[in-house]
């Protein structure tokens, strides 16, 4: 994945400039500017229905912006061709929020999935690296013979995240990785994002209304409102920013400049 | 009048821009077939779920459908003295038309709706965004398969229909309507040409790929959670269903038309 030009040495890892993207009359993104590092940790907030899921996918490619440019590795991904960006895909794991297993298989062929379907890898090979990577979620070879209905949330988004490092990717994303789950097991899975991110030197960007998952999984926080980021900074400034914004949201509070749209019915 | 003009031409307008997705999405299905990565397992999964799995219904109906069709035109024939083109009359509506269509129509009720569900369940569980994350086109690895066995597998089914069908008119004919067993198959084998074989597969593979496009199309634009499976579900089957039969004349017509 080149397009012939050099990518200096401090670049970002993603580069998001001006994005817009917006359904029917509704603005969804309104010219997003953010940048991610090589192995750096990004962490989005923002409440629900702000677009955080909306960027997540159009930096992967799921959704397609209106305007706007966003670079991977320094090569421009808008508008970049099927192939292309089924080639591009190698690079990025995702897990998703609902885990988004296919239920038609077994749990060791998720997670070798995409190392059997997408690399052409053969199945006794992707199963023993699908069940290493089970084993380092936590999770026995039994559980890889299992069909992803058998498990409990927990598990499945274990299983998720093991789908999402089987492959070894170059940036991994995390859409609210810990939403349902009980305070323990989402600290489990905060300290499994952490193990696994640092196991495979990947970056990182994670979206999230869980604040002390942003706390914990985050090295750069940035707070997403009604399509533009209203502040971002290092995680362990969240606390300190000074934004009206982020201190109501951080601290829930109902006052404040974020006004929550409510409909009555 | 202006607004009436107006909502028939946003009618109008509608009705192409939705004619263009279908033909769009079943362009982008077919792509795949030229280049690989290849499924042939995926494929043959779905030859067997669609062919194998259906002979039970198709088989059923289709010997039933000849049975009453023997009986109704030995009773409408009988008043012109003509019962001798009973066995002529069932094998020629059976190849030519009922068999294929009622093969479509059973297809469309079992696996379409089916095609819709599993698809549409998941486009709303993410399941669809996750194989492209996994660098698996699902065109390729869903949509494609699909068509191609809808395309192979409604001709096979349509075989075994033709010979039940024409079997439960036999069945009829000869213990119900006293028919001599030697005569009926001559009568019905004098007057059956190639062509009225030919067209009935040739539909069947018509009817086969527009159930496979119904089902994939629909499940693939589900919204919403299980409301939008439900109405993919049936979007699948009443839309295949109106194709197969609005296809049915237009095929008859191009092999049969004057």
């Amino acid at each position: 994945m080149s397009d012939g030009r050099t990518q200096p040495a401090n670049a970002p890892k993603i580069a998001v400039r001006d994005v817009h993207k917006s359904f029917g009359p509704k603005v969804v993104l309104d010219g997003i500017d953010i940048d991610c590092g090589v192995g750096e940790s990004l962490v989005i907030i923002g409440g629900s229905g702000t677009g955080k899921s909306v960027l997540i996918k159009c930096i992967l490619g799921l959704l397609h912006p209106e305007s706007g440019s966003i670079r991977i590795d320094g090569v421009e991904t808008v508008g970049m061709r099927r192939a292309a960006r089924t080639a591009l895909m190698r690079k990025f794991g995702m897990l998703f929020q609902g885990a988004a297993l296919f239920d038609s298989l077994r749990v060791w062929e998720n997670v070798a999935f995409g190392l059997i379907q997408g690399r052409g890898m053969e199945r006794a090979g992707a199963k023993r690296i699908a069940l290493e990577k089970l084993a380092s979620v936590g999770l026995g070879p039994e559980v890889g013979e299992l069909r992803p209905a058998e498990l409990s949330g927990g598990m499945q988004k274990r299983v998720a995240l093991a789908r999402a490092i089987a492959a070894e990717p170059e940036i991994i994303f995390f859409d609210e990785p810990t939403t349902g789950l009980d305070p323990i097991m989402a600290d489990v899975i905060n300290d499994l994002i952490i193990k696994c991110v640092r196991e495979v030197g990947a970056t990182a960007v994670s979206i999230t209304h869980d604040m002390v998952s942003a706390r914990k999984i985050g090295d750069r926080i940035a707070m997403l409102h009604k399509g533009k980021i209203v502040w971002q900074g290092p995680a362990t400034e969240i606390d300190d920013s000074g934004n009206p914004f982020v201190e109501q949201f951080v601290n829930g509070r109902a006052e404040g400049p974020i006004q929550m749209e409510v409909r009555a019915i | 009048m202006t607004a009436f003009l107006a909502r028939v031409g946003a009618a109008f307008l509608g009705f192409l821009a939705a004619t263009g997705r279908l033909a769009g999405f079943a362009l982008m299905g077919l792509a795949g077939i030229f280049s690989p990565p290849f499924y042939p397992r995926l494929i043959l999964r779905q030859i067997v779920y669609m062919g194998y799995y259906s002979l039970p219904v198709v088989g059923l109906t289709a010997i039933f459908t000849g049975m009453v069709l023997a009986l109704q035109s030995y009773t409408g024939f009988s008043r012109f003295n003509a019962e001798s083109a009973v066995a002529t009359v069932v094998v020629l509506s059976v190849t030519r038309e009922l068999g294929p269509v009622i093969a479509g129509l059973m297809v469309a009720g079992r696996v379409g709706a089916a095609m819709a569900a599993e698809i549409g369940t998941m486009r709303v569980t993410d399941q669809i965004d996750a194989l492209t994350t996994l660098s698996t086109d699902p065109y390729r690895y869903l949509v494609l398969p699909r068509l191609l066995a809808g395309l192979i597998t409604l001709p096979l089914l349509v075989v075994v229909a033709d010979i039940l069908g024409v079997f439960g008119g036999y069945i009829v004919g000869t213990v119900k309507l006293g028919f001599n067993p030697a005569n009926y198959l001559t009568q019905t084998e004098t007057y059956l040409e190639t062509m009225d074989v030919v067209s009935g597969l040739v539909k069947a593979g018509v009817f086969g790929f527009i159930v496979s496009l119904m089902g994939c199309y629909h499940g693939y634009q589900s919204r919403g959670g299980a409301e939008g499976v439900g109405q993919a579900t049936t979007y699948a089957v009443v839309s295949a269903s109106i194709m197969i039969l609005l296809s049915n004349y237009l095929l008859t017509a191009a092999f049969f038309g004057k």
